[in-house]
């Protein structure tokens, strides 16, 4: 787990320089679904740097984030977590960009990327907060440089164009990197987002994880062409890239960045990736998706992939396997515990930060509020079903 | 003192934030070159430049939302929306963002958002120019809702809510934008009074009558007209829609002992609503009467040539004085 603090060094190489968004996008691919690495003549040199110890890490860190996902999931289902949304199947999307950023950029994600949150080195028990319903947000933003996770579809679309503006305006050369789904293409934020940003041309990169289902609605519903040849009628260039080829992803997102360190303005990039799993934990995808197109999908696996390639290369050792299953190992039990012993939040704690000055309104709700709990004897009676008197 | 629109006071105050703090930038549509449709931003832009003042492309949404992301980065965004019916699409980043940032991160993002907003009727325009839309916001959680009456509030709260931690919602009534007054530049906004705190305008000891925006001058010319025929009215300016401040409204009833509240946004669930409840709560045995609201009907706002019928004016206000103290009135003999 780390950002890139090399990138490329400002040499300009042929995928940065061309704002090619024409109608028949090539699926950007550098590992195909059976671990062969393949050559690409403008992006093999985003990727030259990452050396058969990094592409361990890669796979440590897809193996790890996995992991977390299932020991949530598993949290849910053991009434420990109210609800999770599962990434799984997304694994190399969010690792091959996430790893690709730099400390003082700054992502504005929707509720599915923990992967990218991992890489940010948001702590593993703030990643649950949420969802335990212990908090409406689990970090403070400024410590990993990554919003709270947004839940209306799209409307960080427009914090980071935002937040782009404000880097250009201080003329620095950090950019604003926002995380979205296949569904919210079609939100008006995502439009005016797209809109703003082009006309400002500010450093933002548009990150589209096109996992197929917004829940029950396939990609089609929102779209009858792909996702990144929408980008052409901003007028902002993009790139389409296999989402389950951690490389191709970091490629991607290297040249997007660049672009906007440059004053190149935005780029949107749609990762072509799949939800294996459900929407959320309260989800049932057996009601609206064939079996089949998840074995399709399981066959072009994120993590499979760079594992059958990490084999070619003679680098799937025991040894590695054993480090990286401990590594998964002592993350998910960090997660456990961290879930199972964060201390519950006091009735008045809802009353903080509503706002940052006193409020008059709220002071006279909360002091009515703290004087009926203190007319009962244990708090908790007051909320009981059964009622305490 | 200088004496100055309505307008020009804005224009003043935020003058002077811009010039105070260079975090602040102004985002709206037609704000820069132009200098806004009611030329609050004039000559703005051209002192401190495109990327202070932003012409921004038309999509209220996403000016309220890239604020959001500015405020984010540390700057002190001031958004114009045109008119108060061009609010509608940036709903939900106002309620759901703007509102609710500050408490879903516990406090580490601050949100120093003010939202200018022009509102109320009275101009002759065609639908979504003269709306009041306020009680959407006082009713979100969040926000801070404040109203001005006067060129010299305007000049100060202005300041106020541009330097406020809070995201403020700052209506302007925009009937009032050529109404002239003394301003003082010099005043310290610091030192003024609070954009939280209603004023007493004119005390009097029948009624207690309440408005704010661009009723206060009707509400004053009320009780101008009611002094004529020995009716003493207490006139407040709430100033401050959210929080209401209730403790000059509070000591004010317990003296007059009757209520009237008046606004242009319609009756039902709106402020009017929301300060009789609250003064029947704090004042029940000092009230003499029900409280009397008077406003604007339950109706999409109507067309011009009968927004005078919509909107309360002096005559309506006094109306509803006389049924507050009990004389003959238009309701006289009706049951609730």
């Amino acid at each position: 787990m780390s950002t890139d603090q090399t990138g490329q060094g400002g040499a300009q190489a042929p995928g940065s320089s061309g704002k090619s968004a024409g109608p028949d996008h090539e699926l950007l691919q550098l590992i195909t679904p059976a671990g062969e690495r393949i050559s690409h003549p403008e992006f093999d040199v985003w990727v030259k740097d990452i050396t058969d110890e990094q592409l361990c890490s890669l796979f440590e860190d897809m193996t790890v984030i996995r992991r977390i996902d299932v020991e949530a999931t598993a949290l849910q289902r053991q009434g420990e977590l109210g609800l999770w949304p599962p990434l799984l199947g997304q694994e190399a999307a969010q690792i091959g960009s996430g790893r690709a950023l730099r400390a003082d950029d700054f992502v504005f994600s929707s509720y599915r990327e923990n992967g990218v949150a991992y890489c940010r080195g948001v702590d593993l028990t703030d990643l649950l907060r949420v969802w335990r319903g212990n908090a409406s947000g689990g970090w403070d933003p400024y410590s990993v440089n990554m919003a709270t996770p947004q839940i209306i579809i799209g409307a960080q679309t427009l914090h980071a164009t935002g937040y782009a503006m404000g880097i250009q305006n201080d003329g620095a050369d950090s950019v604003a990197v926002t995380y979205f789904g296949d569904g919210a293409t079609s939100e008006g934020d995502v439009n005016e987002a797209m809109v703003f940003a082009a006309s400002f041309q500010v450093p933002v990169v548009f990150f589209c994880t096109n996992n197929h289902w917004a829940i029950s609605e396939p990609v089609r519903l929102q779209s009858h062409i792909h996702l990144a040849d929408r980008a052409a009628g901003f007028g902002i260039p993009s790139l389409r890239v296999d989402g389950n080829d951690v490389l191709a992803v970091m490629a991607a997102t290297r040249v997007a960045l660049d672009r906007a360190r440059r004053g190149g303005g935005p780029t949107f990039i749609e990762a072509v990736s799949y939800r294996m799993g459900p929407h959320t934990t309260a989800d049932d995808p057996t009601r609206y998706r064939d079996a089949n197109e998840l074995e399709d999908w399981a066959a072009k696996d994120p993590i499979t992939r760079v594992e059958a390639l990490l084999d070619r290369k003679g680098l799937l050792t025991e040894a590695l396997q054993q480090q990286v299953a401990d590594k998964a190992d002592a993350v998910a039990s960090e997660l456990r515990r961290g879930c199972t012993t964060m201390p519950d939040p006091q009735p008045l704690d809802i009353f903080k930060h509503v706002y940052s000055t006193p409020n008059s309104w709220l002071e006279r709700q909360q002091d009515h509020y703290a004087r009926y709990l203190a007319s009962f004897g244990d708090p908790a009676g007051a909320v009981s079903e059964e009622g305490a008197r | 003192m200088t004496q100055m629109t309505f307008a020009r006071a804005i224009n003043a105050g935020l003058r002077k934030s811009l010039e105070n703090d260079s975090k602040v930038v102004l985002l709206g549509e037609d704000i820069g070159t132009l200098g806004g449709v009611f030329r609050v931003t004039d000559g703005l832009q051209k002192d401190f430049g495109k990327h202070r003042v932003v012409d921004t492309p038309l999509a209220e949404s996403a000016i309220v939302g890239t604020a959001v992301g500015l405020a984010y980065r540390g700057y002190r965004p001031v958004v114009e929306i045109q008119f108060d019916g061009f609010i509608y699409p940036a709903f939900d980043q106002i309620v759901s963002q703007v509102a609710k940032l500050h408490y879903r991160t516990r406090g580490t993002v601050k949100m120093p958002i003010t939202i200018r907003v022009p509102f109320g009727g009275g101009i002759g325009s065609p639908e979504h120019h003269s709306e009041s839309p306020e009680a959407y916001f006082t009713h979100t959680s969040g926000l801070r809702v404040v109203t001005v009456a006067n060129p010299q509030d305007a000049y100060t709260v202005i300041q106020q809510a541009i330097a406020c931690d809070d995201p403020v919602l700052y209506f302007e009534p925009k009937r009032r934008y050529h109404d002239k007054g003394e301003v003082d530049e010099a005043a310290d906004p610091g030192s003024a009074l609070p954009m939280d705190k209603a004023r007493v305008l004119a005390s009097g000891s029948d009624v207690t009558l309440v408005a704010y925006g661009p009723l206060v001058r009707t509400a004053l010319d009320a009780a101008t007209a009611a002094a004529d025929e020995g009716i003493s009215i207490e006139v407040i300016d709430l100033r401050s829609l959210a929080p209401v401040d209730y403790e000059p409204v509070v000591a004010s009833v317990r003296k007059t002992g009757r209520l009237v509240v008046t606004h242009e946004a319609g009756q039902s669930g709106g402020l009017g609503a929301e300060v009789a409840a609250s003064i029947t709560e704090r004042c029940f045995y000092h009230l003499e009467a029900a409280p009397v609201r008077v406003t604007g009907f339950d109706i999409p706002y109507p067309y011009s040539k009968l927004e005078m019928h919509h909107l309360p004016g002096l005559d309506r206000i006094l109306d509803g004085v006389d049924r507050a103290l009990g004389r003959p009135n238009s309701l006289s003999g009706l049951e609730g």
